[in-house]
């Protein structure tokens, strides 16, 4: 296999193992759980399903991308490949975008839907489990029908992320044969259904047909819980209104330090590493372009086609669940043993889906991003980068206590506010007189010596003893200049020597050292 | 002198200072302190008197550094060391200081030494633990440094930091925080400092009592902390340019306990401004608004509440006279008035101003060009306890208006009469002011040695007469006052051409001399100068410029005899190299003007310069400065000395007569 293959594989192995972490994990919160469910779902998924699934779907999807390899297209309407491509994969590597990008191997493709196939298989059962208990246990157990949900919509976001991916690394090679097949809108729509739902946007024209074509139950699995669609979508429209608000968030993971909520009044939902590093979460529904923000997804949306440009469908989406009563959502890192991780004795959950991302990101990846100026201060998350890089290279100013202020009226604030602290003078500004002390110290001498005997030795490395060292200092009146015994005729050659600056003591004396 | 001999001969007969002990020498001693040279002879008597006398001292004013280390040996008790003689002031020096001093230190004024650093002022703060009071005024070169230093001074109560202007908010901020008992500090002219230095001074220093904060960029943003302070009495925001009317509205009240108050040169702030700075400042006695905004009836009401005001300083403003009356109306208990150089003050105002006022002490009316006799009549009429009148150039009073202050004003000790048209009988009726020991009779050139003679046969306190320019004056007059007035110390007699030796011979009486002025006297001669110089011990400050007839036979005795001697001025005179050289053995010499002197040649001088060490500032001829190499003027400014080229072409002299003319023209 090409190292590229293996990349890629890789990138998808990481979460299909947090996926089955995930209810593992839960599940330990909850034997009554573990007990009907996931001994089941663990079995089947370790004996078999693994071996037999990869065995027996590769061949139909080996044909299914061979033969339609050709006639692969995508709707005109979709033209911004390149940039969507580059934009999207920022969940994998590096290494495996740029190969892409140059070209399409299929057997990737076929492996990452194998592995979705695997997914939304262990999802069905998983649902199929949950239909059947309903009916033996009415009511009496809703908190445990709330983690059912929340696992589904767990396992339903990734898949619907990796799906998207998927469908991205097709389009360059979409691209290349625009103009050679016919227009293929079935396999547009295989695609894109699952995003459909995600947005919660009507979408009359993938209909029942779509649906049908469909090899893998992707569909069926969101039809045949409603709820669960539900969830993904009041999650979704949280944060597409905390997005639009990213910069005033920054704080935000700071800010909840001191909210108290009883545990259990709120829900907890863990996002897996992967979510929290995707770069966008919201998808044009067409193209698959990804965006940050859906306010800019509506305005990309207008692209295709009058229907996208009426005021309903450009409003901003309303939160259908406000009639009913709002569960409050927390949010979980997916990082073991982190405090913000639900397993935490002092679990802290976190507010906001963008407090996972820029929590997961200060915590537990790697400082990529270096300031420019000082090469010493790295950030795992850009606009830290951009806010240290506003005031980094400034006068720092610095208080006894070691802490340093961008601003000099917040360093004498906080001095006003504490006893004892002093501002603190940098280091360079007090080396600076202590030298030129040191050279007035050597006119001190050669003041009181002689005419010709001018010792500087004597002043060598004082500097840094003047506190403690006390010269003797030559008192014979003797020594001092004898005014009429001055021989004058010294001064006829002095202008032969060069004007010196005045701090240069030693030059200024030389003159007297003439023979 | 008296006194001196019978303490010595006392001390000689029966050693009768053996039966006292050494509290009440001590409080002999202190008696006379007023001399320098009563307590030298005394502590050259004999041993134990120089015993007691080296432990009696507390002040010390040494000239030299070098000689430090001995002196401070011999004076173990000095608490107050003022260094302001000694140019030159390096880390060691202040090293010296401090192991020698130690504890008993509480003083030291460093204001016009130069070549410390914060080495030197870290070792005195640490190691004389009861320094309560520095004086680093013109340290220009200090920085945050040196102030950090200061602030280990942790007893420190008055602090003086004007023109140190490389010290920032920083090195305030150390000081604040450092020196928690400071009462007074002064941060004139430190340009660094902003509101946040400011601020946090009035918000660490409690006890602050004064504060001056002259031509800091400071703005309303540190005044309200500073007006929060409970004690203090006297700020001083003279031209604080950022400080506004718009900014002062906001503050809801002033200081309870403010006493003085300066906002001169503020051009910012109106009467709006300062009625809100000083609401609610009931017990302010001073006021000075010199040069600030204009004296008008508003301004005047806003003073209304003041009922404890004394003193008023208006200088330079302009003024009408609807304001000046209602200030009259407002304050009726002032004792001090200045309104020199103030444009629009008329008769009309004044006396209206001076009749309510009965108890003026002091009253400066310089330059009010518009007064005539009649504000004269009123002052002298309502303010008989005037002890000091100012007036120079109130050229429309009349020289009978004079007789008047003579008449009812009694009291004067300090009268200033210059450029007026006093005339004889004037001088005649001040020398009834048995008091006067100033008096100021400059550019009158109305007056002979008449006049003076009845001020020299009256004035016997008479300490101080300027008779500059003015030409009537010749030896009569002068004879009159060295004989009347043994007391004199300071007399300047510049441009009275008349003058001879004679004059000089009989000033040489007046042992008290330390300030002698001939400029431009043609016809004095060495003869008279060497007299001066022998009988004027305490001189201090000579100038004989265009003395054209002094030269090396006065600097001889002079450089002998005077041994207090620390400025000079021998331009146009004909002092040569030897003369100078002469002048050169004067340990305390430290400014010299050089100019135009026939008989002086650069190695001369040089020699001269290099060989008086206490030199601090000599004034030559640009001439000189390319004849002497410049390797010696930079020996010299590395050992403190400032030089100061002129180059004016020689002058001759004017005809005294026509000078005021001339200047008239000018000042016009």
């Amino acid at each position: 296999m090409e190292p590229n293959d293996r990349l890629s594989l890789d990138a998808w192995a990481n979460p299909s193992s947090s996926c089955n972490g995930l209810p593992r994990k839960m599940s330990l919160e909850n034997p009554s759980f573990t007990n009907f469910n996931l001994q089941q779902q663990e079995q089947k998924w370790d004996d078999t399903s693994i071996l037999n699934y990869g065995i027996r779907i590769e061949p139909p999807f080996l044909e299914f991308n061979q033969a339609s390899e050709s006639e692969y297209l995508l709707s005109s309407t979709c033209n911004n490949q390149p940039k969507v491509l580059d934009q999207e994969d920022g969940l994998n590597n590096e290494a495996l975008q740029t190969s892409k990008s140059l070209d399409w191997d299929p057997r990737t493709m076929l492996n990452n839907l194998s592995f979705l196939e695997q997914k939304i298989h262990h999802l069905q059962d998983l649902v199929h489990l949950i239909v059947g208990r309903k009916g033996q246990a009415l009511g009496g157990h809703d908190q445990l029908v709330t983690q059912q949900q929340q696992l589904i919509t767990a396992d339903l976001t990734s898949i619907i992320v990796q799906l998207i991916s998927t469908a991205g690394s097709l389009l360059p090679s979409v691209k290349h044969k625009l103009s050679t097949g016919p227009p293929n809108g079935q396999l547009g729509e295989l695609l894109f259904p699952p995003l459909a739902g995600m947005n919660c946007v009507p979408q009359p024209q993938h209909g029942s047909g779509s649906v049908a074509v469909q090899p893998q139950c992707v569909t069926g699995s969101k039809v045949s819980d409603q709820c669960n669609q539900m969830d993904v979508t009041g999650s979704f429209g949280t944060e597409q209104n905390l997005s639009i608000e990213e910069h005033e968030m920054k704080e935000e993971e700071d800010a909840d330090e001191g909210e108290n909520l009883p545990p259990g009044s709120y829900d907890i939902l863990q996002l897996e590493k992967e979510e929290i590093l995707a770069p966008h979460t919201h998808f044009c529904t067409i193209c698959g372009k990804g965006f940050k923000r859906d306010a800019n997804l509506r305005m990309h949306m207008r692209g295709h086609g009058d229907e996208y440009k009426t005021p309903a469908a450009l409003a901003k989406p309303n939160k259908e669940s406000s009639s009913e009563p709002v569960i409050i959502k927390r949010y979980s890192c997916p990082f073991a043993g982190c405090k913000r991780n639900k397993d935490h004795k002092k679990f802290q959950p976190l507010k906001t889906i963008l407090c996972v991302k820029n929590h997961y990101k200060r915590t537990h990846c790697d400082k990529s991003y270096i300031c420019s100026r000082c090469n010493t201060k790295k950030f795992s998350v850009m606009a830290d980068l951009k806010t240290h890089e506003k005031h980094c290279g400034k006068d720092k100013w610095l208080c006894s206590c070691g802490t340093t202020f961008s601003r000099k009226d917040k360093l004498f604030g906080h001095i006003a506010l504490f006893q004892g602290h002093t501002p603190a003078i940098p280091l360079e500004e007090t080396k600076g007189p202590s030298v030129s002390c040191d050279k007035m110290d050597g006119n001190e001498a050669s003041n009181k010596s002689g005419n010709i005997n001018f010792s500087f030795g004597s002043n060598a490395g004082s500097g840094a003893q003047n506190i403690i060292e006390v010269k003797e200092d030559g008192d014979d009146p003797a020594s001092y200049f004898s005014p009429l015994s001055f021989d004058t005729c010294n001064f006829g050659g002095f202008h032969e020597f060069p004007r010196p600056t005045f701090d240069d003591s030693e030059s200024s004396f030389s003159f007297l050292e003439a023979p | 002198m008296k006194r001196q001999k019978t303490l010595e001969t006392n001390a000689n007969n029966g050693n009768l200072f053996d039966l006292l002990s050494e509290e009440i020498v001590f409080t002999i001693l202190d008696f006379i302190d007023t001399n320098p040279l009563d307590r030298k002879s005394f502590s050259l008597v004999c041993k134990s008197f120089y015993i007691i006398e080296s432990k009696h001292r507390k002040n010390l004013t040494p000239l030299r550094q070098e000689h430090l280390p001995r002196i401070l040996n011999r004076y173990p008790h000095v608490n107050h060391l003022d260094l302001s003689l000694c140019p030159r002031i390096n880390d060691n020096s202040l090293n010296v200081i401090s192991n020698t001093c130690k504890d008993s230190l509480n003083s030291i004024d460093l204001s016009k030494s130069r070549f410390f650093s914060y080495n030197g002022l870290m070792s005195l703060a640490l190691n004389c633990k009861n320094l309560v009071s520095i004086d680093l005024s013109n340290a220009t070169e200090l920085r945050d440094s040196a102030a950090a230093a200061v602030a280990e001074a942790k007893n420190l109560e008055r602090l003086w930091l004007g023109r140190c202007k490389l010290i920032t908010d920083m090195g305030i901020g150390c000081i604040a925080v450092g020196c928690k008992k400071l009462r007074l500090i002064s941060l004139k002219w430190c340009i660094s400092v902003s509101d946040l230095g400011v601020g946090l001074i009035a918000v660490k220093c409690k006890e602050i009592r004064s504060l001056d904060l002259s031509y800091l960029p400071i703005t309303n943003k540190c005044l309200p902390s500073i007006l929060k302070l409970q004690h203090l009495e006297d700020i001083v925001l003279e031209g604080c340019f950022g400080i506004d009317d718009d900014s002062l509205a906001a503050l809801k009240h002033g200081c309870q306990s403010m006493k003085a108050l300066d906002i001169s040169s503020c051009q910012h702030i109106s009467h709006v401004g300062l009625s809100s700075l000083i609401s609610g400042a009931g017990s302010l006695q001073q006021l000075t608004l010199a040069y600030a905004c204009p004296v008008t009836l508003a301004l005047a009401n806003s003073l209304n509440r003041l009922s404890m005001l004394q003193s008023v300083k208006l200088d330079g403003c302009a003024v009408t006279s609807a304001g000046l009356t209602a200030i009259g109306n407002w304050c009726i208990s002032l004792s001090e008035l200045s309104l020199s150089k103030c444009l629009g003050v008329t008769d009309e105002g004044l006396s209206s101003l001076v009749t309510k006022n009965k108890d003026l002490k002091k009253l400066d009316i310089t330059c009010c060009r518009k007064i005539t006799g009649v504000s004269i009549a009123y002052i002298t009429n309502s303010c008989t306890n005037l002890t000091s009148l100012r007036m120079e150039s109130c050229t429309l009073v009349p020289s009978e208006a004079f007789v008047l202050i003579g008449q009812r004003c009694q009291f004067l000790e300090e009268l200033d009469l210059t450029d007026n048209e006093i005339d004889d009988e004037g001088l005649k009726s001040i020398s009834r002011c048995s008091n006067l020991s100033s008096l100021k009779l400059g550019i009158c050139l109305n007056i002979s040695d008449e006049g003076l003679s009845h001020v020299g046969m009256k004035c016997t306190k008479l300490t101080e007469l300027d008779l500059y320019r003015s030409a009537g004056i010749s030896d009569m007059g002068i004879i009159a006052i060295s004989r009347g007035c043994p007391g004199l110390e300071m007399i300047n007699m510049s441009y009275c051409i008349d003058i001879t030796d004679r004059s000089l011979l009989s000033l040489s009486k007046c042992s008290r001399l330390n300030t002698f002025e001939s400029r431009g006297c043609p016809l004095i001669t060495s003869l008279g100068l060497a007299a001066i110089a022998v009988g004027c011990r305490q001189l201090i400050k000579l100038d004989i410029k265009k003395c054209h007839n002094i030269g090396d036979a006065a600097m001889l005795p002079l450089a002998h005899f005077s041994q207090n001697l620390r400025q000079i001025t021998v331009s146009y005179s004909s002092v040569t190299d030897l003369g100078l050289l002469a002048l050169a053995s004067i340990s305390c010499l430290q400014s010299m003007t050089v100019l135009h002197l026939k008989g002086l040649t650069p190695s001369g001088l040089a020699a001269a310069v290099l060989a008086c060490g206490g030199l601090t500032k000599v004034k030559l001829h640009l001439y000189f400065k390319s004849l002497l190499p410049q390797p010696l003027f930079e020996h010299l400014e590395a050992r403190g000395c400032v030089f100061e080229w002129r180059d004016k072409e020689f002058q001759a002299e004017l005809d005294p007569k026509c000078y005021k003319f001339q200047w008239e023209d000018i000042a016009q």
